[in-house]
C-alpha cells in the first residue's frame, strides 16, 4: 500500500476539532470516526469496541453537540466526529432476557406475551426508534409484536445489531432487541416455509448416494483433479 | 447529492456511459495457467521479502508473514512456575473463542452431556462471524451435489486442500443448513420455501445461501441466543482471553490460563478437553494492509496451540478480499460483500471498462485489481492516496429490478449511505483488503489435533481451504468443524484420565527461544492491536 498516508500523516493537513469524551476535551482530526478519535486521544479500547464495521453493536454511543438541545445516538465505529461533540459510550445496557428452549415453544402471540409480558406495556412513544443506529422502526416492530404479528416483527427487526440503545431509552423498560430475536427465531423455525430440495438432499446423502463419487474424487491425483475441475460446467447466472 | 468529490464523479460518468453495453458483455474467465501467472505477479503472498520462516517449534521452517512470525515466536505471558494447582473453574469442555465456531462447539458438546465453559476475549459474538455478509455454501439443489462442491473447493484452493477435510465440509453442509433452520435462522427463501441461492467467486453452481447481507450476523446471533438458552450447562465468560494452554504430564491439554482483560488477573480453568476457536489474525495488518477483521483478530490460537505442540500449515497464504471499501477514508478496508458481484455488479476501471471476470476465486480477483491499479495505472487514486477501482453496483437493479439492492444489501446501503453514497445509483470504490487466514493449526476431520485433548475449529485451523478459501465456505467451516469439535471434545472428556498439571511446554519454549537467540520483543498473544496514539 505504498503511497497511502497514515491517519496521522493526514492529520497534519487536516483541521483539529474539540470533542469531549465523558466531559474531557480532546483535539482530534475532523475526519475521524468517534472510535478512531478516542484512539487518537490515547485511549486503548477494551469496552465499546468490537467489529469496527457496524455489525456487532458493541460501540453504541450517546452524544450531544454544544449549543444543540437534541440528544443523538450512533455507533462509534460508523459516526464521524463533529466540533463540540459530548460523548458517552454505552457499551453495555442491561435488559431482561426470558428463559426458553425454542424447541418447546409455539409461534403464537400467547407464547410471545407469556415470555415477555412487558411487551404489552409499550407506550408507543418512539424513543427507541429515535435511538436506533440502524434506523430501524423499533416502535413499529414492537407494535407488530403487540398485535401478535410475529412475521412482521421478525422482518422489521431483521437488521438489528442488538446494541441495546433502544432499551437504554425506553420509558416502559422494554428489552426490545431480546423480544425481537425471539420473534425472528420463532419465525425461522416455525413459520418460514421449509425447503423441499434441502430435505431431499439430506435423504440422498443419508442413503449414500454420493459416497462412491466422493471416494473416487478423494483418490485422484492433482493432474486428474485439474482435468475434472476444468471440465466442470458452470451454471449460468 | 453525491458523496464523491468532482474528480471521481467524472470517472463515474464514464462508468455510466458503458453500463448498458457491459450488461451484455461477459469478460472471459482465466485459465488455470493465467491464474497462476497473475498470482505470481501481483498477489501479496508472492512478495517473498515480507515472509519469514519460523525458527522454533514442531513446524520449524513454516513460512508466514513477518508480522505473524513475530507473535508466533513471542514470549509467553506467564512463566512455567505459574500456579496450576488451584483452578477457579473445573469443567468438561473449555471452548476458547466466542464466535460462530466456538458457539457451535459449545452447543454440540453440551448435547453430548458435557458441562461447557466458553471464554472469549471481548463480548460473546464479537467475532468475524458477525461481519460475514455474503452467505454460506451448501450443495442442496438438484442440479448441485457435494462432489461438485468438493471440486469447486479444491480447485479454488489450488489443489492443495486436505481431501478428508473438504469431504467433511461439503457433506456436512446441507445438514448444517437444516440445523441452523431448526435453531430459527431466517434464510432468504422463495414463498414456496426454495432457498434463494447465488453464485460466489469460483463456484460452478449457485449454492450461496444468505440472510440478506447479514448472513454471518444472523448465524451468530441465533447461535448466541441458543447458547444463552442453555445457561444451566454452558457458562460464558467474556473479556477473558486465553494466554496459555495448560497440559499434564501425559502430554494432553487440560485447560488454559485466561486473563481478565479488565483487571489483568490470570486464572487457570481446568478442563477435560479444550476447543480452540479463536479465529484469525487480520489485526496484525500484514504488509500494512487494512483489514475487514474485528478488533480481537490477533492470531492468538495459532500462538497458543503451536506453543503446546500442535503443527501449523498453510500459513504462507493469506486471503485478501478483492473488494474492501477504498472510499471514503472512514471505512477504508471494510468489507464490500462478494454478494455484490454475485448479484451481477462488475469491477471496472477508471475508464469504465471491465478488466476481469467478476467471479474469479478471491486470490485471482484480488491480484487482478492490484494489477489494474499498480501496473496499468487504470485505477482511481483518492485524495488520501488510496487506489481503487469501481464496483458497478447500479447494474444490480438493471438485472434484478428496482428495489433489489435495498432488499438484498441493506448493510451495504447503510454503510455507504452514512457518507451520502447511494449504491443503487453510484458505484463503490474498492481495493483488496486483508480478510482471512487460509492456514493455521492442522487438524483431522474430527477436529482433533496431534496434541491429545486439543480440538480445533474455524479460521484458526488450516487445511480445508488449501491456499485459498472460496466465499461462503468460512461460515460453513465454522459450523461444520465447530460441531465436530464440540462432539469430539465431549467424547474425549468422557474417557480421559487426569495426569498432573504441568507447564513444561512453556519452560521448553523459553529454552528454545534462548538456545536459538530469538527475541522478537513481543509478549504473545498480543490480544489487542495497539491503535492508541502515544503522547
Amino acid at each position: 500500500m505504498g503511497g497511502v498516508m497514515t491517519t496521522e500523516e493526514q492529520s497534519e493537513r487536516i483541521n483539529l476539532i474539540p470533542i469531549y469524551i465523558m466531559g474531557k476535551q480532546y483535539m482530534v482530526p475532523e475526519s475521524l470516526t468517534i472510535m478512531k478519535a478516542m484512539e487518537y486521544a490515547g485511549y486503548t479500547l477494551i469496552r465499546g469496541v468490537g467489529c469496527r464495521g457496524g455489525f456487532c453493536g458493541a460501540c453504541g454511543t450517546a452524544y450531544r453537540v454544544l449549543g444543540d438541545p437534541k440528544l443523538y445516538f450512533g455507533l462509534a465505529c460508523q459516526t464521524v466526529v463533529q466540533p463540540g461533540m459530548y460523548l458517552a459510550q454505552l457499551p453495555f445496557f442491561p435488559a431482561r432476557r426470558a428463559a426458553y428452549h425454542l424447541e418447546d415453544l409455539e409461534a403464537t402471540s400467547t407464547q410471545l406475551f407469556s415470555l415477555y409480558p412487558e411487551l404489552l406495556r409499550c407506550l408507543g412513544c418512539g424513543a427507541c426508534t429515535k435511538a436506533c443506529p440502524q434506523e430501524l422502526d423499533v416502535r413499529s416492530y414492537m407494535a407488530a409484536g403487540m398485535r401478535g404479528d410475529i412475521a412482521k416483527m421478525a422482518d422489521m427487526s431483521f437488521d438489528c445489531i442488538m446494541c441495546g440503545l433502544c432499551a437504554a431509552r425506553c420509558p416502559a423498560e422494554e428489552g426490545q432487541y431480546n423480544i425481537a430475536i425471539l420473534a425472528r427465531r420463532l419465525y425461522g423455525r416455525y413459520m418460514a416455509p421449509r425447503s423441499a430440495h434441502l430435505a431431499e438432499r439430506l435423504e440422498e446423502i443419508r442413503a449414500g448416494q454420493f459416497d462412491a463419487t466422493m471416494e473416487e474424487l478423494k483418490g485422484l491425483d492433482e493432474n486428474a483433479l485439474k482435468e475434472r475441475y476444468k471440465a466442470r460446467d458452470i451454471e449460468p447466472k | 447529492m453525491s458523496g464523491y468529490p468532482p474528480e471521481m464523479q467524472e470517472s463515474i460518468r464514464l462508468v455510466e456511459s458503458t453500463r448498458l453495453r457491459r450488461l451484455k458483455e461477459t469478460f472471459t474467465a482465466m485459465t488455470l495457467d493465467e491464474r497462476e501467472a497473475i498470482l505470481k505477479g501481483f498477489h501479496p503472498d508472492y512478495k517473498d521479502e515480507t515472509f519469514h520462516a519460523v525458527r522454533l517449534g514442531v513446524s520449524k521452517g513454516q513460512r508466514m508473514p513477518i508480522e505473524l512470525a513475530q507473535v508466533v515466536e513471542g514470549r509467553p505471558h506467564i512463566g512455567p512456575d505459574f500456579d496450576v494447582s488451584a483452578p477457579i473453574i473445573e469443567t468438561d469442555v473449555l471452548v476458547i473463542g466466542g464466535g460462530g465456531a466456538g458457539a457451535s462447539a459449545a452447543l454440540l458438546a453440551q448435547e453430548q452431556g458435557a458441562k461447557v465453559t466458553l471464554v472469549t476475549k471481548l463480548r460473546f459474538g464479537d467475532a468475524n462471524t458477525m461481519m460475514a455478509q455474503g452467505g454460506i455454501q451448501a450443495a442442496d439443489r438438484p442440479q448441485d451435489s457435494p462432489p461438485i462442491h468438493y471440486l469447486d473447493v479444491i480447485g479454488g484452493g489450488h489443489f492443495t486442500n486436505v481431501p478428508e477435510l473438504v469431504e467433511a465440509l461439503v457433506v456436512d453442509a446441507p445438514f448444517v443448513i437444516k440445523w441452523l433452520e431448526d435453531l430459527g435462522m431466517m434464510f432468504d427463501k422463495e414463498p414456496d420455501g426454495t432457498m434463494m441461492e447465488e453464485h460466489g467467486g469460483g463456484t460452478s453452481r449457485k449454492r450461496m445461501h444468505s440472510a440478506r447481507d447479514y448472513s454471518g450476523a444472523e448465524i451468530m446471533r441465533t447461535l448466541r441466543d441458543e447458547v444463552r438458552s442453555r445457561e444451566d450447562d454452558i457458562t460464558v465468560i467474556e473479556f477473558s482471553p486465553a494466554v496459555e494452554l495448560v497440559k499434564d504430564d501425559k502430554g494432553q491439554v487440560i485447560g488454559a490460563v485466561v486473563m481478565n482483560l479488565e483487571t489483568e488477573a490470570y486464572h487457570f480453568i481446568k478442563a477435560k478437553a479444550v476447543v480452540m476457536a479463536t479465529g484469525g489474525g487480520g489485526r496484525l495488518h500484514y504488509q500494512d494492509f487494512p483489514t475487514t477483521n474485528h478488533y480481537g483478530a490477533t492470531a492468538d490460537g495459532v500462538v497458543l496451540a503451536y506453543r503446546a505442540g500442535a503443527p501449523l500449515g498453510y500459513l504462507e497464504s493469506m486471503q485478501y478480499h478483492p473488494t474492501g471499501a477504498a472510499f471514503p477514508e472512514q471505512i477504508v478496508g471494510l468489507l464490500v460483500t462478494e454478494k455484490v458481484r454475485g448479484l451481477g455488479a462488475q469491477p471496472v476501471n477508471k475508464f469504465g471498462d471491465q478488466f476481469v471476470y467478476p467471479l474469479e476465486p478471491r486470490d485471482v480477483e484480488a491480484a487482478a485489481l492490484i494489477r489494474e491499479c499498480k501496473e496499468r495505472n487504470h485505477g482511481i487514486i483518492t485524495l488520501t492516496g488510496q487506489p481503487g477501482v469501481w464496483l458497478d453496483s447500479p447494474m444490480i437493479e438493471l438485472i434484478h429490478g428496482p428495489g433489489t439492492i435495498e432488499k438484498a444489501l441493506p448493510a451495504m446501503v447503510r454503510q455507504f449511505g452514512r457518507f451520502d453514497i447511494d449504491i443503487a445509483k453510484e458505484p463503490m470504490l474498492v481495493y483488496p483488503t486483508l480478510h482471512y487466514q487460509n492456514g493455521g493449526v492442522r487438524l483431522r476431520a474430527d477436529s482433533s489435533t496431534d496434541v491429545p485433548g486439543l480440538f480445533i475449529a474455524g479460521e484458526v485451523s488450516g487445511g480445508v481451504h488449501g491456499h485459498n478459501r472460496l466465499m461462503g465456505n468460512s461460515l460453513l467451516e465454522i459450523t461444520v468443524f465447530g460441531r465436530r469439535a464440540g462432539r469430539a471434545a465431549a467424547a474425549h472428556a468422557q474417557q480421559m484420565t487426569w495426569g498432573t498439571p504441568s507447564l513444561e511446554h512453556v519452560a521448553q519454549w523459553n529454552r528454545e527461544l534462548e538456545e536459538n537467540g530469538i527475541d522478537t520483543g513481543v509478549v504473545a498473544p498480543i490480544l489487542l492491536p495497539d491503535y492508541a496514539r502515544k503522547g
